[in-house]
């Protein structure tokens, strides 16, 4: 039925990419992280704590590209019914939540000495929480049916009108919050960042973003081969009559 | 099968057949409007009867209560025919499913949302809200709530066969809500501090017109999910 | 579920019985027939036009009836069945019609009580009624005899009788079997399983 998206072939291919891919997130991590901990200057005025920005910014940047991601695999999965890619959104959407998490605790530790305090109704952190929220309706519709096709395809419905809301929100939001608040937010796009500070972030960027394909890859596999074991399962029973 | 078929009068049919079982026994109607009435009265009580706090945050409050007294009946929807087997009927109208889903949240819109505004003047007097503010509470609401109707909608498709799918319901749709609050509430506060409530009445009209071009696809996607 | 090499054609006066054990997939065979279900592969036509897929092109020459009698519990008989009518012809039931087509299934007196008060024998007959109120050539029947005793049963089977010999077209899914001249189609013998497991292996 569906030619281009046999498992096992998935599978194969997945093992021989995995290894090349594993190798690369370590070395991105490794150059990275040096980068970013030991060859790269203090702020001036933030002192040794920008550094959390490495950790921060990929990882927001990181929130945003897996909700893309699912969002086209929800797409695919919904116009060509393709069955992997129904298993690549599910496989995604913990990462993308785990990261969006990540944007928004290391944003309110970093936000705490700059600003002196750890959460802010700001345009951009509230856009962030709710993005989070999105993903965790994404996941729970995912957990709410118990026939994986069905649960798959509300989801991908769900997620692309996420999708179309998403800018909606965040413009929204950081319209509200300008009305509301005085702006106290600290800005990336405002002066143009030192060479030495934008190399470990765009190493540490790609870092993520390769991690991220090395656990969608180990965990599509897994719902595969579950899948399998499902299948076994049944025909087993129906073997017994 | 040569008569020509009236889509209008199945639509009309639709409509009326559910704004009559949201007031009838066991129906929604009254749930929502009593949710409404009470859980605005809860407000004073919570942060104290100060005249301007609560004029302060009368706008958010109604605007909040109303959103959910929206979602508490968006539960029952489209689960009641689903639960009773009507929904097959709905499916095979020579109406199809799109335009089913529409009748639907129209006759929702009719009969839960609309006495919410009705009342909500009569809230917002309790809650000391500024005089100038009135006339664009009511229009917030009227311009910016079709879009909980129409967005709601597509949570309770997706929900529709799960059991006690109201809370999984919430989590999808409340984050969907979040313009349509900030602009409704943002038009009423510009009304009461002097500034100008059109940008934000004209954003909340956008919203719902997008929410009208997307949710009864998407809500009729997902019942013939539920279908299957 | 997946019905392999099943193939089976009706025309105007043809009667078919669906039948199988539980879980065989007579209701599901019904479903997809009546457009509610998707046909993953296989064809289905209605005359010489491939209907599948396109629900709402043929539902205007079916009448389906599943497990679950669609009726609300809080509306009379009439305005269920007028409320029926609407949805599915966008045109006004006159009440004699349905008097009359009540009285067939001996619920005249019933008409104007709210289905909460009903039996379930009597909800039953209620469902039944949109046979005889819609005119349609194609009836697609979920187990119509369950709760029907001796008396409506026979009123069934003659107004199904009357409804072949007017040149209707009927399948039914039911345990057991129902007076009438036919063919059966024994689903036990189509290996029903979940649609695409193998590509999972």
């Amino acid at each position: 039925m569906h030619k281009f998206a046999n498992p096992a072939k998935f599978n194969r291919l997945a093992d021989i990419i995995l290894p090349w891919i594993i190798g690369l997130t370590v070395l991105a991590f490794a150059s990275g992280l040096y980068y970013a901990l030991w060859d790269s200057p203090a702020d001036y005025q933030q002192g040794e704590s920008v550094r959390m920005m490495y950790v921060h910014v990929p990882a927001a940047w990181s929130s945003m590209f897996i909700y893309l991601f699912i969002a086209v695999a929800s797409f695919v999965a919904l116009i060509w019914r393709h069955p992997l890619a129904l298993l690549a959104g599910k496989a995604a959407a913990p990462i993308g939540a785990t990261f969006t998490a990540l944007a928004l605790i290391t944003g309110s530790l970093w936000g705490k000495p700059m600003w002196g305090t750890y959460w802010q109704w700001d345009g951009r952190m509230t856009s962030v929480l709710v993005m989070f929220f999105l993903y965790l309706g994404y996941i729970a519709l995912w957990e709410a049916m118990e026939d994986d096709e069905k649960a798959g395809r509300a989801a991908s419905i769900l997620a692309l009108v996420g999708v179309v809301n998403l800018p909606i929100i965040k413009f929204s939001v950081e319209w509200w919050n300008t009305l509301h608040q005085s702006a106290s937010v600290m800005r990336m796009d405002g002066p143009a960042m030192p060479t030495e500070m934008l190399k470990p972030l765009l190493i540490l960027g790609i870092a993520y973003q390769l991690y991220f394909a090395v656990v969608v890859l180990w965990r599509m596999k897994l719902e595969i081969n579950q899948r399998k074991i499902d299948v076994m399962r049944r025909i087993a029973m129906s073997d017994e009559g | 099968m040569t008569k020509p078929l009236s889509t209008a009068a199945i639509f009309k049919g639709v409509v009326a057949r559910d704004i009559r079982l949201a007031w009838s026994q066991g129906g929604t109607g009254t749930m929502a409007l009593s949710f409404f009435l009470i859980a605005v009265t809860l407000f004073p009580f919570g942060v104290g009867p100060e005249t301007e706090i609560l004029a302060r945050i009368a706008a958010g409050v109604i605007w909040v209560v109303a959103l959910l007294a929206c979602l508490l009946s968006l539960d029952r929807l489209f689960q009641a025919d689903y639960e009773d087997g009507s929904l097959d009927d709905l499916a095979l109208s020579p109406l199809g499913l799109v335009g089913i889903a529409f009748a639907k949240i129209t006759a929702h819109w009719c009969a839960t949302i609309l006495p919410l505004i009705v009342v909500a003047p009569l809230l917002a007097l309790l809650l000391n809200l500024p005089s100038g503010a009135y006339q664009f509470l009511v229009l917030s609401l009227l311009i910016g709530s079709p879009a909980l109707s129409l967005l709601g909608a597509i949570g309770a498709a997706l929900t529709v066969s799960v059991r006690r799918g109201g809370v999984l319901m919430s989590l999808l749709v409340l984050p969907l809500y979040i313009p349509t609050l900030i602009f409704g509430v943002g038009a009423v506060d510009a009304a009461s501090m002097m500034g100008n409530p059109l940008p934000h009445l004209a954003l909340l009209g956008a919203v719902s017109l997008l929410s009208l071009l997307i949710a009864p696809f998407a809500a009729a996607g997902a019942l013939r999910l539920a279908l299957e | 579920m997946v019905f392999e090499g099943l193939h089976f054609a009706v025309g105007p006066g043809d009667y078919l019985h669906l039948k199988g054990k539980n879980g065989s997939g007579k209701s599901t065979l019904l479903r997809l027939v009546a457009g509610l279900l998707p046909a993953y592969s296989g064809t289905l036509t209605w005359g010489d036009s491939d209907i599948a897929g396109a629900a709402a092109a043929r539902s205007e020459d079916m009448i389906y009836s599943g497990h679950q009698h669609g009726l609300k519990p809080v509306l009379t008989l009439r305005e269920n069945m007028k409320s029926l009518y609407q949805l599915m012809t966008g045109l006004h039931l006159d009440d004699e019609t349905l008097e009359v087509s009540a009285e067939g299934f001996g619920l005249l007196r019933l008409v104007d009580q709210p289905l909460k008060y009903f039996s379930s024998g009597q909800t039953h007959r209620a469902a039944l009624l949109r046979f005889l109120l819609l005119d349609r050539p194609i009836w697609l029947m979920d187990e119509p005899t369950v709760g029907l005793d001796s008396e409506n049963r026979a009123r069934l089977e003659a107004f199904m009788q009357a409804h072949l010999d007017g040149g209707g077209m009927i399948i039914a899914a039911s345990h057991d079997p129902i007076g009438l001249l036919g063919r059966s189609l024994d689903l036990d013998g189509f290996k029903a399983s979940k649609v695409h497991l193998e590509q999972w292996l």
